[in-house]
């Protein structure tokens, strides 16, 4: 009680220590060091798979001196801690190695289909956030009713189910067997924007949402429940307000707080979840890159893939909170 | 003594019963059940009020003072459904309303103050947003020029400040009192007629409340609006209602005017009420109602209170006996009503002195205590002595440091400086620093028997863990101390295997002061212990206490916001502002002759009977 009387906003601290400037500036550092430990991590786990890159490449007829040679090239004979800080040195100037499949700059690989996976990504998000919001809401709104009950069962069965169910159930219903509504493959050539064939993405970016939803619908309801039973929800019924400024002035950004970490998490999830439904619809992202790379031991494009990953959770979980932070009076005050 | 009208001439005019055509607002024949059972929370109620005047709704918990208080807005919680009855303001009946006019009645006609203010405001939204949006809501004024000069009105009305910026706040940068005038602004911002105020000043400190009383005592006053104060506090109601309506059960079971029901009560449950609150002017032990009121579905065939009723006769149990006019200006549902009226005012009990203990030998001695709360210290050089056998109050209000300074003689707080001397020998800071012996000898209860039992726990297993850990007893013979120690504290045997959900809230406290003297302590420290307890039952966890410190000679230190409980317990009283002690004294001295500015002030703003019959 006492402590919150001292003026603490009084006391002079630098701009890094102090306001949402200043929680961004750390938690970016803070975002960094968990990279830097993720490199580690990837790297070492890399270094542990089995096998040789260069036998790998050169395939079962190489000769031992030409598998000297790659090796010599690819500067696999030199020691570990060396071929460590000579990718991280390179990731630092965005030069993520070259690719030892392809003999092309990993950046050069992947360019393409990171923007392809980004999109498909956004497009996911960008559907399925708005739509679960509005449901959870209503459904928490009509706690118990017809619309609730059903919504709850819905999404606890497409909880439940693995997408790569999902994409093989939508294929067949809406792609093949069932109706031919729509393309089963998306293939987006070499040097085409993804947005080009809006029919092909479709699929993909449904069962992306198809898999996300579910769980923001339910803490979304969950946290809406919540605020439309506190009491500062029911004195503002009991002042006379109408109904509608209740619940999109009252209840909504209150109910959204917790919301937005739930969707983080699940966007980062996204980032991953997007392999596995690349896979499925023979989509030109990064997915595919990754099942390429493992299958031929192209260790760079591996470990770039699995850092990109790792900065799309950090990035994801920073929104997230500063997010939380505008909707939340009582944090911005706590950061002054 | 029969037949006596409503329009009679009478010696309490001023305060005296409202006549039909000059009501504010009359309830009839109220209603509330549970949607599901069908079980009746609050059946029978009728009242009404004047304007300008104030009707007390005092109850304990689960007396269904607040679901009445909401009904007569038309609202009700989840779950539970108006039935029947009706509440007029003019020609209009609130409960018959459509769901649109209700919501202009709704802050327009009649307004709403909540309990809790802190929980009531919205947390995302700023102080005069939510105060323009109740005008905006209800077409207030012209424009918003017009309402945005209502909104400083208002904010000069409950004395807070006026400036723009100010308004700009959000909830969390108010105190509790400062948001509780924003609640009451919101509240008389459209000039409603009714105003229901529920509890509107439990968790603040007397200062405030004494404040907050004045500012709805004046508004309703000088805006002539009625208004209904729901409260469980006799004192409080005592210091602002013209009238009282004290609910038992789901029902009304006395209404008259104030001062005529305190000096004489005419049902039996209001004269225990009344002998349960402890009393500023002077010494007297408090008297707890054995028992506990039957919930909805519960409840006995014939009078609700019969079961803990000391005149209880057999004809008490031949149906609900009706609200019914005992003399003139006053109604009671008791059928020995008349008998009540006539026995001795409830206010006499025995005095006891307390003499000035000597502390030469003191069980416990601080010496320039210090503790800090990270950078800012909470406590400044604290001496102070407990004698063997002797009750210390600590008396202050939320932020005083009183519960800083008992949790750091437990050991509780870590950041201490100064010396604690125990039987002689310096207390380690934290409680784990120190030798078992010590922390048997000095044992703590907690303020909430709701949090400080373990719900996986049985009665028995919780008083006899102590006794485990402490190597004093096992097995069978740790059950038989528990069974002897429950049985002190007037807890029977076959407590021993339920757990705490089963209990009520004076039964959990029995539990932990049975866990707390189990391990037979020197020193016993009592944390606001009573707070969370209705009157009845906090007299008798305070008759309790007071009855084990006497019979087994233990050293008490026992913290409180509650001033007048003081003098049924201590016999010292150290009252605490800002970290220090500012006095100290025997109970009787301070409270009749107070020394310090502080103690003073603090005398003055608690609400008490005598001050409110005077």
């Amino acid at each position: 009680m006492i402590a919150a009387e001292v003026p603490t906003a009084r006391r002079r601290r630098s701009f890094v220590t102090r306001g949402v400037g200043g929680f961004i500036v750390r938690r970016l550092l803070l975002g960094l060091l968990t990279l830097f430990l993720v490199s580690l991590v990837v790297f070492a786990a890399t270094q542990a798979l089995p096998g040789d890159p260069a036998r790998a490449i050169l395939g079962r007829g190489a000769t031992p001196e030409s598998l000297t040679a790659l090796r010599e090239q690819l500067n696999l004979n030199r020691s570990i801690p060396y071929q460590y800080t000579d990718w991280l040195g390179g990731l630092l100037v965005g030069d993520a190695g070259t690719s030892l499949a392809a003999t092309r700059p990993v950046t050069e690989l992947l360019g393409d289909r990171l923007l392809n996976s980004a999109f498909l990504v956004l497009c996911a998000a960008l559907v399925s956030i708005p739509i679960s919001i509005a449901i959870g809401a209503y459904a928490a709104l009509r706690r118990d009713g017809a619309f609730d009950v059903s919504s709850s069962l819905i999404t606890l069965v497409l909880a439940a189910l693995p997408e790569f169910v999902v994409g093989v159930a939508l294929i067949v219903l809406l792609a093949t067997t069932v109706s031919n509504l729509l393309p089963a493959v998306s293939s987006i050539p070499p040097g085409t924007a993804p947005w080009a064939d809006l029919e092909g993405l479709v699929l993909p970016t449904l069962t992306l949402v198809l898999a996300v939803t579910p769980y923001v619908v339910r803490i979304m309801r969950a946290s809406m429940i919540e605020v439309l039973e506190s009491e500062y929800v029911e004195m503002a019924r009991l002042k006379g307000l109408p109904e509608r400024r209740v619940i999109w002035r009252h209840a909504l950004p209150n109910a959204l707080g917790p919301t937005f970490q739930v969707i983080a998490l699940n966007l980062a999830y996204l980032a991953g979840g997007v392999i596995i439904v690349e896979f499925v619809f023979n989509f030109p992202g990064i997915g595919g890159a990754l099942r390429d790379a493992v299958s031929t031991r192209d260790l760079p494009v591996v470990q770039a893939i699995a850092m990109v990953i790792a900065a799309v959770y950090v990035l994801t979980n920073l929104a997230a909170d500063i997010a939380t932070i505008l909707v939340t009076p009582r944090l911005r005050t706590r950061l002054r | 003594m029969t037949d006596v009208g409503h329009d009679r001439p009478g010696p309490v005019a001023g305060r005296g019963g409202v006549k039909e055509a000059a009501a504010a607002i009359t309830v009839e024949d109220l209603r509330v059940e549970l949607r599901r059972t069908g079980h009746d929370i609050v059946a029978d109620i009728g009242f009404r009020i004047g304007p300008g005047e104030v009707l007390g709704l005092v109850g304990e918990s689960g007396s269904g003072k607040t679901t009445a208080g909401l009904a007569l807005l038309g609202h009700t919680r989840r779950g539970v459904r108006i039935a029947s009855g009706s509440v007029r303001i003019g020609d209009t009946d609130v409960l018959r309303l459509p769901p649109a006019a209700l919501r202009r009645l709704r802050g327009g006609l009649i307004s709403y103050v909540p309990q809790d203010p802190s929980a009531s405001l919205n947390p995302a939204v700023r102080i005069g947003t939510q105060l323009l949006e109740t005008l905006e809501a209800h077409g207030f004024g012209s424009g918003s020029d017009e309402r945005r000069a209502r909104v400083t009105e208002l904010m000069a009305e409950v004395a807070l400040p006026t400036e723009a910026r100010y308004l700009r706040r959000y909830p969390h940068e108010l105190s509790g009192g400062q948001q509780q005038r924003v609640g009451l602004a919101m509240a008389f911002a459209n000039r409603p007629r009714l105003i229901v105020l529920d509890e509107p000043t439990t968790g603040l400190d007397v200062s405030t409340q004494a404040h907050v009383l004045t500012t709805v005592r004046d508004l309703a006053a000088t805006h002539g609006t009625a208004a209904l104060y729901v409260t469980h506090d006799l004192a409080v109601v005592a210091a602002i209602a013209d009238r009282l309506a004290v609910m038992y059960a789901g029902r009304i079971v006395e209404e008259g005017g104030t001062t005529a029901i305190f000096d004489q009560p005419a049902h039996p449950y209001t004269r225990r009420l009344i002998a349960a609150i402890p009393h500023l002017g002077g010494r007297r032990e408090l008297q707890g109602i054995p028992g506990r009121a039957p919930s909805p579905g519960s409840r006995p065939p014939g009078c609700f209170f019969a079961p803990r009723c000391s005149m209880h006769v057999p004809a008490c149990d031949d149906g609900q006996p009706a609200l019914r006019e005992v003399v003139p200006d006053r109604r009671a549902r008791c059928i020995r009503a008349e008998e009540v009226l006539t026995l001795p005012p409830p206010t006499a009990g025995r005095s006891t002195t307390a003499d000035e203990p000597s502390t030469a030998d003191a069980v416990l001695r601080l010496r320039s205590v210090c503790c800090a709360y990270g950078p800012v210290q909470v406590l400044h050089d604290i001496d102070l002595d407990l004698a063997p056998g002797e009750c210390l109050a600590l008396v202050g209000e939320s932020g005083s440091g009183k519960t800083t300074l008992a949790r750091s003689i437990a050991g509780l707080h870590k950041d201490r400086t100064g010396e604690i001397l125990f039987d002689g020998h310096p207390l380690e800071g934290p409680a784990r620093a120190r030798a078992q012996d010590d922390r048997r000898r000095v044992q703590y209860i907690f303020q909430s028997p709701y949090s400080s039992l373990n719900p996986r726990r049985t009665v028995g297993q919780a008083v006899s863990r102590p006794l485990e850990i402490f190597g004093t007893a096992r097995g069978r013979e740790a059950e038989q101390k528990a069974t002897a120690m429950l049985d002190l504290v007037s807890l029977g045997k076959n407590y021993l295997d339920r757990y705490p959900d089963e209990l009520s809230g004076g039964e959990r406290q029995r539990v932990a002061i049975a866990r707390a003297l189990v391990c037979e302590p020197a020193v016993l420290i009592c944390d606001e212990v009573t707070s969370a307890l209705d009157v009845s039952v906090q007299a008798a966890i305070v008759d309790l206490l007071a009855r084990l410190q006497r019979d087994l000679g233990l050293s008490m230190l026992f913290v409180t916001h509650n001033l007048p409980l003081v003098r049924s317990i201590a016999g010292r009283v150290a009252v605490m502002s800002l970290g220090r002690i500012v006095e100290l004294g025997t109970v009787d001295r301070v409270l009749r002759d107070p020394r310090d500015a502080y103690t003073q002030r603090l005398l003055a703003d608690t609400p008490s009977l005598e001050t409110a019959s005077a």
